[in-house]
């Protein structure tokens, strides 16, 4: 794996910051309800975004998530004023505004999105590794799941044919503790999720999500496996949302102390001790960092405020390749 | 009269039903200890127990079918959809299992159960969070479809489709929850299959059902104004169909708008269409009007949405077409 040097530590934290501003932007324009719809954040689970963007080869390698999506695209190279403009609903946005917050998508940078329905991207994540087997290109998938949508069926019939078809894929379960309002506890038999691996004979094991230098380890080591047609490995990252599921939660499920007892642990917070304990910046160093952080974010608002909503042919001619495609009316 | 909320209205009918009889469970996401993602099962967990008030994971194929299965053996099972979308990973059990089972064992096994939930769109969730399928399910033979459009429809016609002995596919909406309405204290029962008339008029018909009904009376409301008389009607259950109450109602004002939130490929009112070309065709006065959203998945830009979606002024404009007012 390449070294986890100074730099990548630097790249760490501003990267993580960003996305952590990023998204508490997000939070402040949907109050002022200039972003609508769900707004799914993913506070507190960067070291396992960061971890594993340093153990994938980015140009070559492919990702794919559920609709807790907003910062992994910018991870793998989108412009974050665009992915700010789709949540605005504005042509400039990554998917032209058709998608919104759950739908991010660049086929540019190796991001297949982006889905909505729990579970549904899971066989997608091999099919994706699937075509890359059969046309012989060495480049691994990685795809991401919740603690939610590991019950579903999709996961059990994909792994099986992900081990029988030894497809490129790593299987990355970020498990918050929480699908919505229900924990691990209340929905499993087996609570250690990276178990369900053993059944089908697939490499797995459980990784401190909270520490991108652990992240990244483990994940090479799956996605080296991947690329040497070694197979399919499942990965349980222990993690953490802070917010709420979306924006209308009360989080009678859990309790304040929880929440603060894992902030203890915060990735960002953990890389910042790190630098600062090893000499690797100072704390005009940071605040530079923290400076050039807001003002891009600043930036991305501006672009997404600015930019021009789609034009209503839109609707149209994204549904179909044929542009001319006979739809039928709806009204008069 | 007393005014609650549809989704007290929804939480009073099935606890009503589960205290009357104990073979009825709810089952779904977040139904128990998060009173339901939108609070349609409050305290019902806290009165009932987790043996009847059961908290899922999310693996709607599985819950859906163990619904089924408890079905054969006594139980009248709520089965909770977070919202109809999901029901598509589990719609294999509903089609194949639920609406099946009474036909193909020859009588022997029926499907008293019901499968709750809000459809269609609401608000910029995007394409599939947006989906109505109505039309998808009343499609099927073996299954009733009941789509109300307030508290009181909602309380009457979920207590009859929990002690119907057939499956039941019953559709709320995240934006009719709210909803405040009259409702009795006493107990009633609404019948499954008839249609309702909210409003009455001369001039033309309006159909509809669902969260979408209440643009058609916005457009009522309008059209009042300037001396036009709409009669709206609402279908409260899609399959069976009242066909009666739409027909004397066309044959009396002999123009017929339809407002339905679906694609416009073969949904519930090309059906409607159907029959009335059919058995009232004399009475026409003008070609009838259909209104859905676009034919194509929901896209998240408001401007996009606005347009996508049917609503008050695109009712107005058909009711005058079919006037010739236009
Ligand atoms: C098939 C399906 N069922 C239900 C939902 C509603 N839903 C959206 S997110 C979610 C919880 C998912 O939790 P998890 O997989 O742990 O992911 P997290 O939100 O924690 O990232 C649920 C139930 C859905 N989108 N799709
Ligand atoms: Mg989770």
């Amino acid at each position: 794996m390449k070294e986890i040097t100074q730099e990548v530590y630097l790249k760490w934290y501003e990267d993580m910051l960003f996305w952590r501003k990023f998204e508490d932007k997000l939070a402040a324009v949907y109050i002022q309800q200039k972003v609508r719809g769900f707004l799914h954040l993913y506070n507190g689970q960067e070291a396992v975004l960061a971890g594993s963007l340093h153990a994938m080869e980015l140009g070559k390698d492919r990702m794919i998530t559920a609709y807790r999506n907003h910062v992994q695209p910018i991870g793998m190279g989108v412009d974050p004023r665009k992915v700010m403009a789709e949540l605005y609903g504005k042509v400039t946005g990554t998917s032209k505004g058709m998608g919104g917050s759950m739908h991010i998508f660049s086929k540019e940078h190796g991001f297949f999105g982006g889905h909505g329905i729990v579970g549904g991207q899971i066989p997608l994540g091999a099919g994706m590794a699937f075509a890359d087997k059969y046309f012989k290109r060495d480049a691994v998938t990685l795809c991401y799941m919740g603690d939610g949508a590991v019950r579903q069926g999709s996961l059990h019939e994909t792994f099986n044919l992900a081990m029988l078809w030894q497809l490129p894929v790593v299987f990355i379960c970020e498990n918050n503790g929480y699908a919505m309002g229900t924990s691990v506890e209340r929905t499993a038999h087996t609570t250690d999720i990276y178990k369900l691996g053993l059944g089908y004979e697939m490499p797995c094991g459980a990784v401190d999500g909270m520490d991108p230098a652990v992240v990244a380890q483990e994940v090479y080591t799956a996605v080296e496996r991947a690329r040497s047609g070694g197979g399919p490995t499942f990965l349980e990252m222990k993690t953490y949302r802070y917010r709420g599921h979306s924006m209308s939660d009360a989080q009678h499920y859990r309790t304040k102390e929880e929440v603060e007892e894992y902030k203890k642990i915060d990735p960002i917070t953990q890389v910042k001790e790190h630098l600062l304990e090893n000499g690797f910046a100072t704390k005009d160093e940071i605040k530079e960092i923290d400076r050039r952080v807001k003002s891009f974010v600043s930036e991305c608002e501006k672009f997404a405020e600015e930019s021009d909503y789609p034009p209503v042919e839109q609707l149209y001619n994204t549904v179909y390749e044929q542009q001319d495609y006979p739809f039928l009316p709806h009204k008069l | 009269m007393r005014t609650i909320q549809f989704r007290e209205a929804i939480a009073e009918a099935m606890s009503e039903e589960m205290r009357r009889d104990e073979t009825i469970y709810l089952m779904g996401e977040e139904v128990a200890e998060y009173n339901g993602a939108y609070k349609a099962s409050k305290g019902m967990l806290d009165e009932f127990g987790p043996d009847r008030v059961l908290d899922t994971p999310i693996s709607e194929l599985g819950f859906a079918g163990i619904g089924v299965g408890s079905a054969m053996l006594g139980n009248r099972p709520i089965i909770e959809f977070m919202t109809f979308n999901f029901s598509l990973v589990g719609i294999d059990q509903i089609i194949n299992n639920a609406a099946k089972m009474r036909q193909m064992s020859g009588g022997q096994f029926n499907i008293p159960m019901v499968f709750r939930g809000p459809t269609a769109s609401a608000g910029q969730l995007a394409a599939t969070h947006s989906q109505a399928f109505e039309s998808w399910y009343a499609n099927c033979p073996g299954l009733k479809v009941i789509v109300p459009s307030n508290p009181y429809d909602a309380k009457g016609l979920l207590k009859a489709a929990i002690r119907d002995d057939d499956p039941v596919i019953f559709m709320e909406s995240e934006q009719m929850y709210g909803d405040k309405g009259e409702v009795p204290d006493g107990e009633y029962l609404l019948p499954i299959g008839i249609a309702d008339i909210k409003r009455a008029g001369d001039d033309v018909t309006i159909v509809s059902f669902g969260k979408i009904i209440k643009e058609a009376y916005k457009a009522a409301d309008e059209l009042a104004k300037e001396g036009i008389s709409c009669e709206v009607i609402d279908l409260r259950t899609v399959r069976p169909m009242d066909h009666k109450t739409i027909l004397d109602s066309v044959k009396k004002t002999n123009r017929l708008v339809i407002l339905e939130e679906a694609w416009p490929f073969g949904n519930v009112a090309t059906e409607i269409t159907y029959q009335v070309q059919n058995q009232a065709f004399d009475y026409l006065d003008a070609p009838i009007v259909k209104i859905n959203t676009a034919d194509t998945p929901a896209p998240y830009s408001p401007v996009l949405l606005a347009e996508w979606l049917p609503n008050a002024q695109d009712v107005i404009k058909a009711v005058k077409k079919v006037l010739y007012k236009d």
